[in-house]
């Protein structure tokens, strides 16, 4: 299982909270994902963050909190401080968005907002793209954890690169690595963990399903396998055939 | 005096962080708080005095990705 800054956490699903039709709908996917890991984000109170925060007390796993929608360092930081306080949790998925359409990672920011956080004794999980000087950066700034996207948030459309996330896990093979955002579908999870990714990192593809309880099984089950044929040491692929069935002792019949 | 209370402009007497929030009903509630910009830690509310012009962000547990 995943070692996260020396937390062992007991599964490589990491769920979200956000956009299920209910918290009952919420809490019982949850649940059917087994996930070890629950992320959760710090709003304007409005009346609704003192019930979510009983509910997410009772899913009984860690929680990591974000900081969706911040634009710069600044407010990356000032975001994650409230976030340990309110949290009880040196954990950060941090966030720093350039671009609202793609929702891509503003590395320069990140890079520093990563070292600002860590250098405060932060435990940072940064939101990154699947660029090795990118991620060496990160690394440098203090991060043991690092978690390229697999295409943009929300968009389902699973690993856009899986070239560059084979590169990312072979250059540190020894740092936790997660694919954070971007999955659609069980196969998207399952390719992910078969490339030998530690934990996937999911919201949309669950909750906004028709039966996100089903999904959030079906993640669950996806994730398990590609972790196990990773373990396996898959076959290379090939360009030619190769038969399976053995030649020798074919009889002759034409 | 006036302070901006998450975005919105708001009458509040005060004059601590810890009485404005119990004002708005929110003295025990599981809260963050940042002043101007920066993160307010909880231990600071009570002595940190509120004036004309503040900008006071509150913000609690969500949902997120």
């Amino acid at each position: 299982m995943p070692v996260f800054y020396g937390t062992e956490v007991e599964s490589p699903l990491m769920l979200g909270t956000a956009l299920y039709p209910s918290p009952a709908i919420m809490a019982e996917a949850f649940r059917a994902s087994r996930a070890g890991i629950a992320t959760v984000s710090l709003r304007r109170e409005g009346g609704a963050g003192q019930d979510f925060h009983a509910l997410i007390k009772g899913l009984n796993i860690p929680v990591l909190p974000n900081t969706a929608g911040c634009h710069s360092v600044r407010e990356a930081v000032t975001t994650a401080q409230m976030a340990r306080e309110l949290f009880g949790t040196p954990w950060i998925k941090l966030e720093v968005i350039r671009d609202d359409d793609t929702l891509c990672p503003d590395v320069i920011a990140l890079v520093e907002a990563a070292r600002i956080l860590a250098e405060d004794g932060f435990q940072v999980f940064p939101y990154c793209t699947e660029d090795l000087s990118v991620c060496g950066r990160l690394l440098d700034a203090g991060c043991e954890v690092l978690m390229p996207w697999g295409a943009p948030i929300g968009s389902g459309r699973g690993l856009n690169n899986p070239y560059g996330l084979r590169s990312v896990r072979a250059h540190f093979p020894e740092v936790a690595l997660v694919v954070d955002a971007g999955i659609g579908l069980p196969s998207h999870a399952a390719q992910a963990m078969e490339l030998g990714y530690d934990a996937v990192l999911l919201n949309t593809a669950v909750a906004k399903a028709g039966d996100p309880v089903a999904m959030a099984r079906a993640m669950a089950l996806a994730i398990e396998a590609g972790q196990l044929a990773h373990a396996a040491n898959p076959i290379e692929a090939r360009d030619m055939a190769a038969p399976s069935t053995p030649l020798f002792g074919m009889a002759v019949l034409g | 005096m006036k302070i901006t209370l998450n975005g919105e402009s708001r009458e509040l007497t005060g004059p601590t962080v810890q009485e404005a929030l119990a004002q708005i009903g929110l003295a025990e509630a599981k809260v963050a708080t940042a002043l101007n910009g920066a993160f307010l830690p909880a231990p600071a509310r009570a002595a940190t005095t509120l004036k004309d012009g503040d900008a006071l962000e509150v913000v609690a547990p969500m949902q997120g990705g």
